[in-house]
């Protein structure tokens, strides 16, 4: 069992590296190709040459990274068949499905597109390839689209059945998997923090040249444009955020809990607004679960079910079977004991499923699915020796989210600030301090988005798939050793790739000029 | 009538059989005039290099595949190892 969880959370890690690590190209991407898109708009309407200038220097960052984040991805895909081949096997098409469409459609449509973007500007008419650099952008977002519909699935496992049989969850209805509203809200939060990403990015650079006295019309403009999709971006990302906390209330409960350190709920529930978490909390016990803390009265009632004075269930209440309804009603449902008992009860279930099958014996098969079809819901829960095995790691939830909501406010008024000064002459922008803010924005801006990613992963644990399978259960019969292997390998390749862009793109805005031709 | 057919089809037949010849020709061109992408390419082949023939001939096989040769197997392996964890 030791072995086990050593390969668990090697696994774990290395997931985690290769998937955050793809995640600092992805939002790149998704940002700059709308920017871009809106620049060569402009070049197109007015023919003016300074906005072909403005749209091939973006549009060269926007390779840059677009060469140096492609095919990370394909590693995660890697590390399921590796590690996760229970899970692989277990999801069977429901995430092969959206993954092939990702592949074949989306990145197919995006690398001719982009072919056309960067080799056509003589070849094409202007028009054609305006429609290039659109359906690029395009491309990118209907590729995170089938990405996050897997991911919900994970997150909210719906439109499926289980087959004991097969051992796979069979895809009973496609458009439940695909219109999920956790899919959706999913899908426009991470598409929209991409624009933010990418329009901090074009503001931090264009502050970079206002700091050198350099290509200040460039930046000015460049600083125009990427205010207004930064604004627009951080308030639907805040917007689908608010979104994503009333679904996670609804249906990844503990997360929540997890999310806000909430032991025991109660009606008119406060939000932590900031707060230090004691580390010596015990479920059990009756410690105030912070040393610090400054909430926000029922705030927490009002986020999650948009009603103040209504009940949140903390982490002690979903234990003992206290939950809201997709209504939003409170309810005593199973407790986690009970479900635990389930749970076994489904595995009990199977066990005789597989004994049958041996046999041949169709009756015995056919009494054992429904007993398992029964009880399948928890089929997860009987992996768990104790409830608390149920409960995410709080502490990395608490902060990670705090993190990103935090830096998401800060996003808000930085962007507020940006398209006010500007409508106001852009004087504020000739400011060596506000230079230097822009230009660390780039960081806080990555963190946020990151820090999102974390909050919704580690929240979810110990679940692969909420509620069915806990990693334990997904993890293939490898060596640790493996994996730790293949861990400091992918650490070494991702931080040179990583390196290389960073190096590439920096001496590309060093050397970047009016008369460059990109 | 028959003539004037001719006429029109030739240059469409000529123009869907050079399409291939036109698609090499605007890649090798757009390869050709790059600058900066010459030096991105690189690192992109060598990246998937890299991935496709060292990460996954080498230490990331699919388990399920390499080990068993039929889907019943695979069910039955992964059916197995899910009830003894």
């Amino acid at each position: 069992m030791d072995d086990l969880m050593t390969v668990v959370d090697w696994s774990r890690w290395q997931f985690a590296l290769t998937a955050m690590y793809h995640w600092l190209f992805v939002p790149l991407t998704l940002g700059l190709s709308v920017i871009v898109g809106i620049m060569e708009t402009i070049y197109y309407r007015t023919r003016s040459p300074k906005w072909l200038r403005t749209t091939k220097f973006w549009m060269t960052l926007f390779g840059i990274n677009f060469a140096m984040g492609v095919a990370t991805g394909i590693i995660l895909e890697f590390e399921f068949g590796t590690n996760w081949s229970n899970y692989s096997w277990f999801v069977g098409d429901i995430f092969g499905a959206p993954l092939a469409i990702e592949g074949l459609l989306a990145f197919f449509m995006e690398a001719t597109f982009i072919a056309v973007m960067f080799f056509g500007w003589k070849k094409v008419s202007p028009g054609f390839h305006l429609a290039s650099t659109w359906l690029t952008a395009l491309g990118a977002s209907i590729s995170a689209l089938w990405i996050l519909i897997a991911n919900a699935w994970m997150q909210y496992p719906v439109g499926m059945e289980f087959d004991p049989g097969q051992m796979r969850n069979v895809m009973d209805n496609f458009w439940d998997v695909v219109l999920s509203p956790v899919a959706i809200n999913k899908f426009f939060h991470a598409v929209f923090d991409g624009w933010v990403l990418g329009a901090v990015f074009v503001c931090g650079v264009s502050s970079w040249y206002l700091m050198k006295q350099r290509r200040r019309e460039f930046a000015l403009d460049s600083i125009r444009i990427a205010g207004w999709v930064g604004l627009v971006g951080i308030i639907f990302t805040i917007w689908t955020g608010d979104g994503s906390a009333v679904q996670v209330a609804r249906v990844q409960p503990m997360k929540l809990a997890a999310m806000e350190g909430l032991y025991d709920g109660k009606v008119g529930q406060d939000l932590v607004g900031f707060g230090i978490l004691d580390p010596s909390k015990q479920r059990a016990d009756d410690s105030d679960p912070f040393l610090f803390e400054i909430s926000i009265p029922k705030g927490l009632s009002l986020l999650a079910n948009h009603d103040a004075d209504s009940f949140v269930p903390g982490i002690n209440d979903l234990i003992n079977g206290i939950r809201l309804t997709p209504e939003g009603d409170t309810v005593r449902t199973d407790s986690y004991a009970q479900r635990i008992i389930i749970g076994k009860r489904a595995h009990e279930a199977l066990r005789e499923f597989d004994n049958a099958m041996a046999k041949g014996d169709t009756a015995a098969m056919a009494a054992a699915r429904e007993n398992l079809k029964k009880d399948y819901r928890y089929f997860g829960y009987g992996y768990l020796d104790s409830p608390e095995e149920a409960i995410p790691p709080v502490g990395v939830t608490f902060y990670s989210f705090r993190i990103m909501v935090m830096a998401g406010g800060y996003l808000l008024l930085f962007f507020i600030i940006a398209v006010v000064s500007m409508a106001r002459g852009g004087k504020l922008w000739e400011r060596r301090w506000w230079q230097w803010v822009a230009m660390l924005s780039i960081v806080v801006v990555w963190i946020c988005s990151e820090a999102g990613w974390v909050t919704a992963e580690v929240g979810r644990q110990p679940w692969i798939i909420e509620g069915l399978m806990p990693a334990k259960a997904a993890i293939s019969a490898i060596s640790s050793s493996t994996v730790q292997l293949t861990f400091w390998m992918f650490a070494a390749v991702f931080t040179a790739l990583l390196v290389a862009e960073i190096t590439i793109m920096a001496h590309q805005i060093r050397n970047g000029s009016d008369h460059d031709e990109y | 009538m028959r003539s004037r057919q001719t006429d029109t089809d030739a240059p469409l037949l000529q123009r869907m059989a050079s399409w291939p010849a036109r698609v090499v020709g605007f890649y090798v061109d757009g390869f050709r005039s790059m600058t900066v992408g010459r030096k991105l390419w690189i690192i992109i082949l060598i990246k998937l290099f890299i991935i496709f023939f060292i990460f996954k001939l080498f230490f990331f096989p699919d388990i399920l595949s390499r080990d068993y040769d039929s889907d019943e197997q695979r069910a039955e392996a992964v059916r197995s190892s899910m009830l003894n964890r």
